[in-house]
C-alpha cells in the first residue's frame, strides 16, 4: 500500500517535470541555464571584476581602497605600458597582415590537384594544434644567441658573416615575435580560406579565363570578392586573439629585452601577477577592451549587413 | 581546364609549397632532433666547423629519460590529458543543450542570448585572469583540477554551442515531428533523435574543444602553484628552466612529449578537427 503510493508519488512528479519540459520556454530554459551559469560565474562576474579592481589600490593581501581613475592615469603615463600598447598594435598589424597574405596564398596552393594533398593538408595545420607555448621553445631554441641553427645555415651559405641578432636586439626581437606568431597563425587562415574556395564554383574561373583574364584578374575579380565574407571573419578572430596574446611573447622573449617587446597582455601579467599589484594589472588589461570592443562590433554590423543584402 | 607548361607549375605550384612546408614543419623537426641529442653534439656553437646541426650523429635517449624519471612531466601529462577531457565533456554537455534551444525552440530573448553567447567567445582570458584568480581563490578551487575544468569550458562552451547550433539546424525538423508523434517528449526526442544524428558535429567540436584545452596557458599559469598540479605548457616553462639555464635537450625532450598526444587524436580525426576549425567562424 505504501510502496506503490510511494511509486504514484514518483511518477507524478516525474510526470510533471517532463509536462513541464514541454512547454518550449521552460526547456529552453532548463537546457540553457548550464551554459550560462558557467559564462555568467567565469566570464561576466570577473569581467565587472576587472572593472572595480581598476578603481581600486587592491594588491595582493590588500583591499586597497577607491582610486578613481589612478591606475589609468598612471597607465598612460607610463613609458613600458606606452611601448607595451605601440608593440600590440605592430604585432598584430603585421601579424595579421602576414597571415592574410600568406595563408591565402597557401590556400590557393592547397585548392589544387596533388599528390599527398590530405597529408600536406593535415600536416600544415600542425602549428595551430601544437600547444603554442611549446612550439615558441622550439623557435626561442632556433633562435638562440650562441646556438641558433639560423644563423649556422645563413652562415655555411655564406650570407651572413657575423651572427644576426634574433632575440637579443628588441626590433629584431619584435619582428621574430611577429613570424612566430605567422607561422602560428597562418593555417588557420590557410585552411579556413581553403574552406571558402571549395565552395567557389570552378565554372566562374573557366569563364574568366575564356574572356582572357590571367590568373592574378581571375584572382582579384572572381575570388577575392566571394571570399571577402570569410576573410572578413578569420581577420577579426585572428584579430582578438593576436591583439590579446601572451603565451607567445612570454616564452619567446618575456617581454625583453629591455622590455621592448612587451604586450598589454604580458605587461599587465607582470605588474598583475609578478609584483601582485591586481589593480593597476586589472587596469592595463582593460587597455585591451575598447579596441577589441570596436572588432567586434564592426564584426556584427557587417555580419548583418551581408545577411541582409 | 586550364593547361599549364611544366616549368610554369614549377614555379608557381612546387616551388612555393615547398617553402611553405619547410617554413611549418621545420620547428616540429628541430624539436625532435634536438630532444635526442647527446649535450656535446647540442652545445656546438654554430660557427665551429665540424658542427652538422641538421642531424644528430649519436642520438640518446638521456633527455627523455631525465625528463621521465626526475621531473614531475608524467604528472603533468596525465593532469593535462584529465581536464583536457573533463572541460571538453563539460563544455559538450552546456554546448549541445544550448545549440538545440536555440537552434530548435522559440522563446523571448532567443536571439539576444545568442549573440551574447557569442561575444563571451571573443573575450580573451588575458582580460579576466587577474580577478578570475581571486574567484577561483575565493571559491577554494585554486591549485585544483577543478580550477581549470571549470574555467576553460568558458573558451569552449561559445563555439561548441555555435557550431552544434549550425549543425542542428540543417537536421530536418520531420525527425522530431516523427518521434513526437510517436509519442517521445521533446526532452527524449533530442536526446535519442536529434543527438545521434548531429555526432559528426558533436565530434568536430569535442576535438577542437580537446586541442585548444590542451593548448591553454595563462589560466593554468596563474591558477596552478604546485609542480604536481600542473599542466604540460606550464611545467615546461616554470620547471624545466632552472635559474635562468635552459636545458635544451630535456626541454625539447618536454616540447615533443607534451606535443605527440594532442597530434595523436588531431591525426585520427583531422576531418572532424577541419570542420569544427571552419565551422567554429561561421557564426
Amino acid at each position: 500500500m505504501n510502496e506503490t503510493l510511494v511509486v504514484n508519488g514518483r511518477r507524478q512528479r516525474v510526470s510533471r517535470l517532463t509536462r513541464l519540459l514541454e512547454s518550449e520556454k521552460a526547456l529552453a530554459g532548463a537546457l540553457l541555464a548550464p551554459g550560462v551559469a558557467i559564462l555568467v560565474i567565469f566570464i561576466a562576474y570577473p569581467f565587472v571584476m576587472a572593472l572595480w579592481f581598476s578603481l581600486t589600490s587592491i594588491r595582493v593581501g590588500d583591499q586597497g581602497q577607491f582610486v578613481g581613475l589612478a591606475n589609468f592615469t598612471k597607465a598612460i603615463n607610463d613609458t613600458i605600458f606606452q611601448q607595451a600598447f605601440k608593440n600590440t598594435v605592430f604585432y598584430t598589424f603585421w601579424a595579421t597582415i602576414f597571415k592574410l597574405a600568406l595563408g591565402m596564398w597557401l590556400a590557393l596552393l592547397l585548392n589544387r590537384h596533388f599528390r599527398f594533398k590530405r597529408i600536406v593538408r593535415a600536416s600544415m595545420l600542425l602549428p595551430f594544434i601544437i600547444p603554442t607555448v611549446l612550439s615558441a621553445f622550439a623557435w626561442r631554441w632556433m633562435f638562440d644567441p650562441t646556438f641558433s641553427v639560423m644563423n649556422w645555415g645563413l652562415y655555411h651559405a655564406g650570407m651572413i658573416t657575423d651572427r644576426l641578432p634574433f632575440l637579443s636586439d628588441g626590433d629584431w626581437a619584435m619582428w621574430c615575435a611577429v613570424a612566430v606568431n605567422t607561422w602560428r597563425g597562418m593555417p588557420f587562415f590557410a585552411i579556413t580560406l581553403l574552406a571558402g574556395l571549395q565552395t567557389i564554383s570552378p565554372d566562374l574561373h573557366e569563364a574568366a579565363a575564356l574572356d582572357g583574364a590571367n590568373a592574378w584578374n581571375r584572382f582579384w575579380h572572381v575570388t577575392w570578392p566571394l571570399l571577402l565574407p570569410v576573410t572578413l571573419v578569420v581577420v577579426v578572430f585572428s584579430v582578438i586573439q593576436t591583439f590579446s596574446d601572451f603565451q607567445l611573447i612570454y616564452v619567446l622573449t618575456g617581454g625583453g629585452p629591455a622590455n621592448s617587446t612587451h604586450l598589454i597582455a604580458t605587461y599587465a601579467y607582470q605588474i598583475g601577477v609578478g609584483s601582485g599589484l591586481l589593480g593597476e594589472g586589472a587596469a592595463l588589461s582593460l587597455f585591451m577592451f575598447p579596441v577589441l570592443f570596436a572588432v567586434v562590433w564592426v564584426q556584427l554590423r557587417s555580419l548583418r549587413r551581408m545577411e541582409n543584402a | 581546364m586550364l593547361i599549364e607548361r611544366k616549368w610554369k607549375k614549377w614555379v608557381y605550384f612546387y616551388l612555393p609549397m615547398a617553402v611553405f612546408i619547410v617554413f611549418t614543419l621545420f620547428p616540429f623537426y628541430w624539436m625532435a632532433v634536438t630532444a635526442f641529442r647527446p649535450d656535446p653534439e647540442l652545445y656546438a656553437t654554430w660557427r665551429q666547423p665540424n658542427a652538422a646541426p641538421l642531424w644528430t650523429l649519436h642520438p640518446t635517449l638521456e633527455h627523455v629519460k631525465g625528463l621521465l624519471q626526475t621531473t614531475a612531466f608524467p604528472t603533468w601529462l596525465w593532469n593535462t590529458m584529465l581536464i583536457a577531457i573533463v572541460s571538453t565533456i563539460i563544455s559538450l554537455i552546456c554546448g549541445m543543450f544550448a545549440g538545440y534551444a536555440l537552434a530548435r525552440l522559440r522563446f523571448r530573448g532567443s536571439e539576444f542570448l545568442g549573440t551574447a553567447i557569442f561575444i563571451t567567445y571573443l573575450v580573451p582570458q588575458t582580460l579576466l585572469f587577474i580577478p578570475l584568480a581571486d574567484i577561483i581563490r575565493d571559491m577554494q578551487l585554486g591549485n585544483t583540477p577543478w580550477a581549470l575544468m571549470l574555467t576553460y569550458p568558458t573558451i569552449l562552451i561559445p563555439f561548441c554551442t555555435w557550431l552544434l547550433m549550425g549543425y542542428f539546424k540543417t537536421i530536418p525538423k520531420e525527425l522530431e515531428e516523427c518521434a513526437r508523434i510517436d509519442g517521445a517528449t521533446r526532452f527524449g526526442a533530442m536526446v535519442r533523435i536529434i543527438f545521434p544524428v548531429a555526432i559528426p558535429g558533436i565530434l568536430s567540436a569535442g576535438i577542437f574543444a580537446f586541442t585548444l584545452s590542451w593548448n591553454e596557458f595563462i589560466y593554468a599559469l596563474v591558477f596552478m602553484a604546485s609542480a604536481d598540479q600542473k599542466t604540460v605548457p606550464v611545467g615546461v616553462v616554470s620547471e624545466l628552466i632552472r635559474g635562468d639555464i635552459f636545458f635544451w635537450g630535456q626541454l625539447m625532450a618536454g616540447a615533443l612529449l607534451g606535443s605527440v598526444p594532442v597530434a595523436l587524436v588531431y591525426s585520427f580525426f583531422v576531418e572532424y578537427y577541419v570542420t569544427g576549425l571552419t565551422g567554429s567562424v561561421k557564426g
